[in-house]
């Protein structure tokens, strides 16, 4: 075990696994952290935590990885390279073991023109693939980027993103190996809608042999309405959603959409579950926590597996 | 060379406020080629100000000259002979020019009149694109002749990130992606495999992190 989280231990005992997102309030207000991770408590087996997604100014991932560590819960905590310099992420993964956080996950991070502070500075010192390999140095060579050993090295199970659907196409299996090369111990897809694309692109990562190297987790986010999946194909980067999908969500009507869309996430789960090589879902029911219980239990992966 | 462009001309009148007369000075070095600080936009500077004044109902003098590079005290005789009647100078040079006049003409305010933009080439007539940030050390013979770091928004080594679509930049779809240009430089020299491999953690000491920057030549020293 590198870590001994609860994820890895399921990924490592050959579970099909499902990871939950959690994003944390814009302000201080303990009370937003603990109402949506009721709503995950017992449907996921560990919880993203994002970090200041969008560039918008959110309560820390670190401080709400502790709270769900505190609810009993296992976190995902989320890093991006945008807001921190190297000493500044060394330090705060320190910090993160130090209150339990045994997942991380090493991402870029949106730019901020995209945020409530467009007119920040960024940093990106590091970008994620050089995260993955300075939290593996300090993982597994106990010491920081600069060389100096550690007191205590955080044992963490690292984590990163892929996004199949954005360009160039041939190349995101490329950048996925170099993650791998990197140190990465798991991956979290780009939401899915385009199954055949996502289906292509599993097989590149199987025909390099990736997916005995690291876990896959699939990612999948129901949609709420017909305007919000158009508004994800057109307005959000890197993401597709085909033609057949936005029908299925324009037919079912303003009143069915939500139903719909459940449907759709459900079928969609049921066909990666098919797919050789992914390990597992990881399930963004962005603002729409309360439905995470019924997908879970409708793609029939409840109760989810209890471990030591 | 260096782009700059005009500041805005409200800005510039507050920054000139109580000066009855003042000197404006161009130069002929790369502002001239991105027509932003050259002999002719000193003219039309200096007399936008005076009619601005002109409509204030006061007055404005000013002294037009251009110097052949305002980052070389070589040329700064011309202005030396007439800079002591004159209560301040309006500089279009960028921002190095601006710096060194200030510091060699120490009993006057030298302002700027431009903001300096970035290192850059003519993409064509009227348009002007970054392509260097000056970062130190070079390493664009591992990325097909295109700049990480200053083509791409965040500036990633390993990129492109999720947000690269149609070969755009997810931050503008006027922006192009410049990880989508450098995979496809790559793959037309036949060197896809180079990508392959994780770029290292880069030093950015030799960047403006490591503080304000300096080179020396011994063997031409005087």
């Amino acid at each position: 075990m590198k870590s001994g989280s609860r994820l890895e231990k399921l990924l490592a005992g050959g579970h099909f696994v499902v990871t939950g997102e959690l994003g944390p309030p814009k302000g201080a207000d303990v009370a937003v952290v603990e109402k949506k991770a009721n709503l995950l408590k017992g449907n996921v087996d560990s919880i993203n935590v994002t970090d200041n997604q969008t560039a918008i100014v959110r309560m820390s991932s670190i401080a709400v990885s502790a709270l769900l560590i505190r609810m009993g819960l296992e976190p995902n905590m989320q890093m991006v390279c945008r807001d921190r310099n190297r000493i500044a992420m060394q330090s705060d993964i320190f910090g993160a073991y130090a209150l339990g956080i045994r997942n991380i996950l090493c991402l870029s991070g949106d730019h901020q023109k995209f945020g409530n502070h467009p007119t920040a500075k960024n940093v990106f010192d590091l970008d994620s693939i050089q995260l993955i390999q300075t939290v593996k140095k300090m993982r597994d060579e106990h010491k920081v980027l600069g060389g100096d050993e550690i007191e205590g090295a955080p044992q963490m199970f690292i984590g990163a993103a892929a996004n199949p659907f954005a360009d160039p196409f041939e190349y995101r299996v490329v950048r996925l190996a170099k993650k791998a090369k990197a140190g990465v111990d798991f991956i979290q897809t780009q939401c899915i809608y385009d199954m055949d694309k996502f289906e292509r692109f599993m097989k590149m990562v199987r025909d390099r042999g990736l997916h005995e190297k690291i876990y896959m987790l699939a990612g999948v986010t129901p949609l709420k309405s017909v305007g919000m999946a158009k508004y994800m194909k057109e307005k959000v980067a890197g993401m597709e959603v085909p033609d057949e999908i936005i029908e299925r969500m324009r037919k079912a009507g303003k009143e069915k959409a939500r139903e719909e869309g459940l449907n759709i996430c459900v079928e969609q789960i049921q066909r990666l579950r098919q797919i050789p090589g992914v390990h597992g879902i990881h399930l963004m029911a962005i603002e729409w926590e309360d439905a995470v219980h019924g997908i879970v239990e409708r793609a029939g992966l409840l109760p989810r597996p209890e471990i030591n | 060379m260096i782009i700059a462009e005009e500041k805005p001309i409200k800005e510039i009148l507050a920054m000139i406020e109580g000066y009855d007369k003042i000197i404006v000075a161009g130069c002929k070095g790369c502002v001239t080629v991105c027509s932003t600080g050259g002999e002719k936009e000193v003219g039309i500077l200096a007399s936008a100000l005076r009619l601005a004044r002109q409509t204030q109902g006061k007055s404005l003098e000013t002294r037009e000259i251009t110097l052949e590079r305002q980052c070389d005290t070589e040329y700064f005789e011309p202005l030396r002979e007439i800079i002591d009647s004159y209560p301040a100078v309006l500089s279009l040079a960028c921002g190095a020019g601006i710096q060194f006049l200030a510091e060699k003409f120490r009993k006057i305010p030298i302002l700027p009149a431009v903001n300096t933009q970035f290192i850059g080439v003519t993409e064509e007539q009227g348009v002007w694109t970054e392509r260097c940030q000056a970062c130190g050390n070079c390493v664009l013979d591992r990325t097909g002749g295109i700049c990480p770091v200053s083509r791409c928004s965040k500036s990633l080594f390993n990129g492109p990130c999720g947000g690269s679509k149609n070969g755009k930049c997810e931050i503008d779809p006027q922006v192009e992606c410049g990880w989508q240009l450098i995979y496809d430089r790559m793959k037309e020299l036949g060197q896809l495999e180079k990508l392959e491999e994780p770029m290292p953690i880069k030093d950015w000491s030799t960047s403006r992190d490591g503080g304000p920057r300096k080179r020396v030549r011994e063997d031409l020293k005087i």
